[in-house]
């Protein structure tokens, strides 16, 4: 065998084998220190193997992998080109920043004895989301969406330790991620019905642009179960409470990863699966992706701004944010596309940054409500020094990754003639000038209460892993040579292979 | 020694050992007729259910602890995860199971990679309905005020 060969099943395969083997790791000796370092060190040769998938697709060309060494499309195909390479290395990266972040604030949040399993979930997690972007058989897409998913369910529910309400989040975002499943299921079923294939591209082949209502509802069931998972206006409900009251860690993985991947395959069925000249799809952007990313914009971030707990307010703040990716999407053009890739993959970084942040604080002063974050500049000054550079990030502010999405989505609604799609997406950044800008004032303008004991700033384990999510917000700022490029290049192929 | 529900304990006894032997069939037969792994598994599981329905829990328990049933479910998933890895050191894909014997003219490798595959497949689902059947029959029978 050679390495690279195989590289492409290496980021699924290796967390599936490593996670059981963590779990057999004792949970309470040496401070739960073993599978920590583990699962550490495979989530980093995980990234590595993404990053050099990322390389060879970037400079060689897509890769198509064959499991079992079946032909597609009788067998499963791993297929990777640009865009699911970019997310492949978004959700690889955070997670390599995310389990060794993990270690001391998930010791002070859930139950001592389940430190081995929350290890081995967060890995099945990550195989999940990757063996998601990864495939290029819809029905895989499902397979890899459960695995995912169930484990995310335990995930939020470990949080119970500290907050029972973490319970009813769980089972929330349980019933309505299997109504999003099952939607996908059926509308999976409706094409496998009209095309008699599962593979994306063969579904895309035998399709050969017909039209009809079974393909079309199709269609409509698998946008709107993925637009469930997503968290897509209205069907993100389950989104704010499972975010708040699951463990600080938990949070900062999903939302920088988990809901990104759900738009990534909404794009990804329609321009491969479906493909943009389909007759059903403009209506679809105009009269539903549109308006609702629209809604979502707005309404996710009025509320937003209405928040007393900063952990909610960062999930709806994430609402919004896929509102921005959708609409991007949902101009149809290729350069609309491409600003909703960037957007995907900077939004990432900025909501996995914000949510450390948030981590810290909930281990040094045990709360994630507004009032914990007054004279945080004065206490914890790195954690707020991060908070408040992912902040700007998220507002747009230059210098920073919200910029250059932002920028982008602009530019990409003024060339496709739409000036009043520009307007609002700058009127709805002012929305995020409003919800940032309260806890920004709060932690450097206010004083702490008085009687408040003094504080530790958060550990290094921790805040090393924040500054480097913190450094990439302004790296790809200024360097847009990785990002926008090859979002501009992945975007191209997409849109060419809808043509 | 209580003589309590003796029919029923007699029977079970009587029934243990022809229905692990059943999902044993079920299990190695899969590959011609109907059954595999996950059928087998459950069968399996079923005649320790029986034995803790009769016997209570604990009795069953010692037989079969969950630290056992734990390490059973890691065993058995790495059997499948480990025969794919292994197609991928000897040449071939993941799950690649001709890579098992290449040499063959009629895939006897894809015969013995389902063959391990399904094994995995049946240690693991026969110890995690197991794990299912323990938790939920161990649970304190009413919800305290202070668990609300």
């Amino acid at each position: 065998m050679t390495i690279a060969s195989q590289l492409p099943v290496i980021p699924i395969i290796l967390p599936l084998v490593t996670a059981p083997l963590a779990v057999l790791m004792p949970a309470e000796k040496w401070g739960g220190r073993l599978p920590h370092v583990f699962t550490t060190l495979v989530a980093w040769t995980v990234f590595a193997a993404c990053a050099a998938i990322l390389h060879s697709v970037a400079t060689v060309g897509p890769i198509s992998y064959h499991l079992g060494d079946w032909a597609p499309p009788i067998g499963i195909e791993y297929r990777i080109d640009l865009a699911n390479a970019l997310v492949l290395t978004l959700v690889s990266g955070v997670g390599a920043l995310v389990f060794p972040f993990a270690h001391e604030s998930i010791r002070s949040e859930i139950d001592p004895r389940q430190v081995n399993l929350f290890y081995a979930a967060l890995l099945i997690c990550m195989a999940g989301l990757l063996g998601v972007t990864i495939t290029g058989d819809a029905f895989n897409v499902f397979v890899f969406l459960e695995i995912s998913s169930l484990s995310t369910y335990a995930l939020v529910a470990m949080g119970a330790n500290k907050d029972r309400r973490a319970l009813t989040a769980a089972f929330n975002y349980l019933v309505m991620g299997t109504i999003g499943a099952t939607f996908f299921v059926i509308g999976l079923g409706l094409l496998y019905q009209a095309t008699g294939t599962l593979n994306m591209a063969d579904i895309k082949i035998q399709l050969a642009g017909d039209n009809n209502r079974m393909v079309e509802a199709g269609f409509a069931f698998i946008v709107i179960g993925m637009g469930l998972k997503a968290a897509m206006f209205p069907m993100h409900l389950w989104m704010p409470n499972a975010y708040a009251y699951a463990p600080s860690v938990v949070s900062a993985f999903l939302a920088a990863t988990a809901t990104k991947v759900a738009v990534y395959v909404i794009i990804r069925f329609i321009y491969t699966v479906i493909g943009a000249d389909f007759a059903f799809a403009p209506a679809a952007f105009a009269w539903l992706i549109a308006p609702l990313a629209i809604a979502g914009m707005f309404f996710a971030s009025v509320v937003a701004i209405f928040q007393d707990d900063v952990k909610r307010m960062l999930a709806y703040s994430s609402v919004g944010q896929i509102g921005y990716m959708l609409f991007g999407v949902s101009f149809g053009t290729e350069q609309g596309l491409s600003a909703s890739l960037v957007h995907l993959f900077n939004h990432g970084l900025m909501k996995g940054a914000l949510f450390m942040a948030a981590a810290c604080v909930m281990l040094r002063i045990g709360s994630h409500s507004c009032n914990a974050y007054a004279g945080l500049a004065k206490r914890m000054p790195l954690t707020a020094a991060a908070f408040i550079i992912a902040g700007l990030s998220l507002i747009g502010v230059p210098l920073t990754v919200g910029f250059i999405s932002k920028w982008q989505l602009l530019s990409a609604a003024f060339d496709s003639g739409r000036a009043w799609a520009g307007f609002l997406i700058v009127a709805s950044s002012f929305l995020a000038v409003i919800y940032i800008g309260r806890v920004i004032e709060l932690m450097v303008l206010k004083e702490a209460p008085k009687d408040a004991p003094p504080i530790k700033e958060a550990p290094l384990s921790m805040l090393i892993p924040m500054g480097i999510l913190v450094a990439a917000n302004i790296y790809f700022g200024l360097n847009t040579e990785l990002t926008v490029d090859l979002a501009e290049r992945a975007a191209h192929a997409l849109m060419g292979a809808g043509r | 020694m209580s003589i309590e529900h003796l029919i029923l304990r007699v029977v079970i006894k009587i029934m243990f050992a022809p229905i692990l032997l059943f999902a044993l069939y079920v299990q190695f037969h899969g590959d011609y007729g109907p059954g595999g792994g996950f059928q087998a598994g459950v069968i399996f599981a079923v005649a320790f259910i029986l034995h803790a329905l009769i016997m209570g829990l604990d009795e069953t328990k010692r037989v079969l602890p969950v630290g056992v049933l734990k390490v059973l479910m890691v065993v058995g998933f790495l059997f499948y995860a480990g025969t794919g890895v292994a197609t991928m050191l000897l040449g071939g894909n993941l799950l690649g199971y001709d890579a098992i014997d290449p040499a063959s003219t009629h895939h006897a490798g894809q015969h013995y990679g389902i063959l391990l595959v399904e094994f995995g497949v049946g240690m693991a689902v026969a110890s995690t309905m197991l794990v299912i059947f323990y938790h939920f029959a161990g649970r304190e029978p009413e919800i305290r005020d202070e668990d609300w």
